[in-house]
């Protein structure tokens, strides 16, 4: 039996590699930069151009989508209190729903009306799903929908909530999952084990809301040791994934809505406008590389892309800067505003605002150009995901596939 | 070695061990009895923190192998069982009438109506049963919905009131005035969710009828209040002031500025809201107790709903229930959502109400809203003529 499992594995592994291109594992990619390998992605599409299918979508949600080999994969809320949750497998051909369980919010639902229950986006290990809802409810499901566990992050702490919403997403590293929940009466995060929903850590956090999300630095890129780093008002604090133990920190203070971005070893954390930091070695203190107070991102996270760092300030207006000064190179003007995050992949920049039109701008050295402007008519408030040659995004009612056709 | 051993036993053979048992279970029948029963006491024991993930891990998947026949078992376990077990059963379930209506068209909708119908169940397990049900017979809508008026799922209720309200605007648009106040009154009586009160409020205002909304929803509109107590920097909030230690409404107390005494006031606002900032003064780093005494004829669990800005702790009867310390994120109706035990009699609630030194516009909200309901949302009403007499001392 171990052997005929061994032989499914491989087959579907290689049905994988073969077939479909790198996933697009959690918020902001598998590596957290919304950077993706993909080129030839469409440039210009609308209703009825280079959509490959549109599905109507069971209930709200501002999470991002995320894409394991031929399925998508997306959360949803609903119901007057927002207290039904959603996970929904979608295959990727052609949209149809290949499964969906739905369970109970156990926390609080109240959120900022423009947000709702879905807000956090689900993670993956390329084997099982991990939703977080705005209710810190944690589902586990294996990628055929079997039910794996089930954690209450606010049953488990009941002061663990925000009356505005909760938003960071979890992140995966090896076979622990860690997820932070901030909020101004309890904060704590806290490291799973991937197969057993236990916690092998809890720790306090600030007092103090904070929706962003966990950035991580592994091994595999080149560290001493993969590392959580949690951002935070006071700054932020790389913890072991495995043990919750912090390694170093930074505590010159931090957004507590725009998310930090590595790039190259380089950690560029919404701080004081944008400060570039050398992650240490060991437990020794980091190194503040350059701050660049202009650079300073409203809702969007800044992103690391092709020698340049981007940033969209609270008047729309997209900033490209060195990466290794921070030294301001051109400014272009956007219609915004914006919520999500925006995605680079193919030499282009892919800006969805909240009124449904995605700016497709082509940066250059000295100046940057909107090539495209393309409206779908829906309020946009998530990052989109990119794989298998095509963006994917969500509205509070709709899920698109835009890829060349 | 019986099925739950089995899995733990070997997680690479999970697969092959769950197909042989279910095969077994199904060949013996005595098995499966056995088998299933384990599974579900195994989830229903999850508890917080990953309490006896173990053995649930296990026991879940065994379950979601389960053919339709098992639904109503696994639905049934639902009774009694906790917010987190609810959840895992509602996995096991979805998996289990997913595969089988996918792979046979067929869902056992005779046992599933059944339970629907039976309301000495968990309510949420019958919304789920119906929710499968009307995929395979969506005709059960109109056979079921009508008489979940007054249902313990707050879902049944919300379609059904729509129902009516659907039918009383109709009726109304046809001119037909008597059935469409009969009709918006029906609906009113079941209604617990704010958008569907508002839409049946409004006509029936229009029609000339008087609608009570501070009893509908059960809030507490008469009160006591003492303070301001010192809240400077926010730590107030963990300061046991007098009146946390006993309420007596003849005391006086040393307040933040000056002795304060207990001082009755009352709200009009018809959702219950009463204005510290308004009615009183508006505070800064200050905190105010406010209470109020609750006559029930029986003892209860009951839901009380508040709805504030500000930070806050609540007692009943000098226990204290919950407390939460966040400021100006927000506020709406049902914001909180905690139980809690009444006694026959007299019941004294004390709300402990903070407000902090955020100098912003949208920072000098002080005000609560509180009610009183059952787990749907239904206002539980005091007994008569005791709801605003004085604390008892």
């Amino acid at each position: 039996m171990r052997f005929t499992l061994l032989g499914l594995g491989l087959m579907a592994w290689m049905t994988s590699s073969t077939t479909w291109g790198e996933d697009w594992r959690q918020f902001r990619g598998n590596d957290g930069t919304s950077v993706s390998k993909e080129t030839g992605l469409p440039t210009t599409w609308s209703a009825t151009e280079n959509i490959a299918w549109k599905v109507a979508l069971p209930g709200r949600g501002l999470s991002s989508p995320i894409i394991i080999g031929d399925r998508a994969f997306l959360t949803c809320s609903s119901g007057f209190r927002q207290d039904r949750l959603h996970v929904v497998c979608f295959n990727v051909s052609d949209g149809s729903v290949r499964w969906e369980r739905q369970f109970t919010a156990t926390g609080r639902t109240m959120t900022f009306p423009k947000i709702c229950n879905a807000t956090p986006s689900p993670a993956s290990d390329g084997q099982r799903i991990f939703a977080l809802f705005s209710s810190n409810d944690l589902v586990c499901l294996d990628l055929d929908g079997n039910l794996q566990w089930f954690r209450g992050l606010t049953f488990d702490h009941p002061n663990v909530s925000n009356s505005l919403g909760m938003a960071s997403s979890p992140v995966v590293v090896g076979d622990t999952l860690v997820a932070q929940v901030e909020n101004d009466s309890q904060s704590l995060a806290t490291g799973v084990d991937v197969a057993t929903g236990l916690s092998r850590w809890t720790i306090e956090r600030p007092k103090r809301a904070n929706w962003t999300s966990a950035v991580t630095l592994t091994k595999a890129s080149g560290h001493d040791e993969d590392l959580v780093l949690l951002q935070s008002s006071e700054g932020i604090s790389a913890v072991q994934p495995a043990t919750g133990k912090s390694v170093w920190s930074y505590k010159d203070g931090a957004s507590t809505i725009p998310s930090s971005v590595i790039s190259d070893g380089i950690v560029y954390i919404p701080s004081q406008g944008i400060t570039a930091l050398r992650p240490p070695r060991g437990s020794a203190n980091p190194e503040v590389l350059w701050r660049a107070a202009k650079l300073g991102p409203s809702t969007p996270s800044p992103l690391a892309y092709d020698g340049r760092l981007y940033s969209v300030n609270g008047a729309g207006v997209l900033l490209s800067a060195d990466i290794k000064t921070g030294e301001e190179k051109w400014k272009l003007r956007l219609t915004g505003p914006f919520s999500g995050t925006p995605v680079a992949a193919g030499g282009l920049l892919y800006f969805f605002n909240e009124k449904g039109l995605c700016q497709v701008v082509k940066p250059g050295d000295a100046s940057g150009e909107i090539i495209a402007s393309n409206d779908l008519g829906e309020m946009f408030l998530c990052t989109p995901a990119v794989a298998n040659g095509a963006i994917y995004v969500r509205s509070d009612s709709t899920f698109w596939k835009i890829a060349n056709r | 070695m019986n099925c739950r051993k089995m899995f733990q036993a070997s997680r690479d053979g999970v697969l092959a061990a769950g197909a042989t048992c279910l095969f077994l279970a199904c060949a013996t029948g005595i098995s499966l009895a056995a088998s299933l029963d384990d599974n579900l006491k195994a989830v229903r024991a999850v508890g917080s923190e990953g309490k006896g993930h173990a053995a649930a891990i296990a026991a879940v998947k065994e379950l979601s192998l389960g053919s339709a026949e098992t639904l109503v078992p696994l639905l049934s376990a639902f009774d009694n069982a906790g917010p987190l077990a609810i959840n895992w059963l509602r996995g096991a379930v979805d998996t289990v009438a997913d595969r089988a209506l996918r792979t046979t068209g067929k869902l056992p909708a005779d046992k599933l109506e059944a339970f629907v119908k039976d309301t000495a169940r968990n309510a949420e397990a019958r919304r789920l049963a119906y929710e499968w049900l009307i995929k395979v017979d969506a005709s059960a809508s109109d056979r079921l919905i009508p008489g979940m008026i007054r249902d313990a799922s707050p879902e049944f209720r919300r379609d059904a009131v729509q129902r009516l309200i659907k039918l009383a605007v109709a009726a109304r648009e046809e001119k037909n005035t008597d059935p469409a106040l009969k009709l918006f009154r029906e609906a009113l009586a079941g209604a617990v969710d704010d958008d569907q009160v508002k839409a049946i409020v409004a006509p029936l205002r229009e029609m000339g009828e008087t609608v009570d909304l501070r009893k509908h929803f059960g809030f507490l509109t008469e009160w006591y209040l003492a303070g301001p107590f010192d809240n400077t920097g926010t730590k107030g909030f963990d300061v046991a002031y007098p009146p946390e230690k006993g309420v007596d409404l003849d005391a006086t107390y040393e307040g933040k500025m000056g002795k304060v005494k207990w001082e009755k006031f009352s709200t009009s606002d018809e959702y219950g809201v009463f204005n510290i900032a308004k009615q009183t003064s508006p505070f800064k780093g200050a905190a105010m107790y406010a209470t109020t005494t609750f006559t029930t004829d029986k003892a209860r669990t009951v839901e009380f709903r508040l709805g504030t800005p500000n930070a806050w702790k609540l007692w009943v009867n000098g226990e204290l229930i919950f407390g939460r310390d966040e400021y100006h994120r927000g506020t709406q109706l049902d914001q909180y959502r905690v139980q809690a035990k009444l006694r026959p009699g007299n019941n004294t609630i004390l709300l402990k109400v903070c407000q902090n030194e955020q100098t912003e516009e949208w920072a000098q909200d002080y005000k609560y809203q509180i009610r009183v309901c059952d787990s749907t949302g239904a206002a539980i009403l005091p007994a008569p003529a005791a709801t605003t007499s004085r604390v008892d001392r």
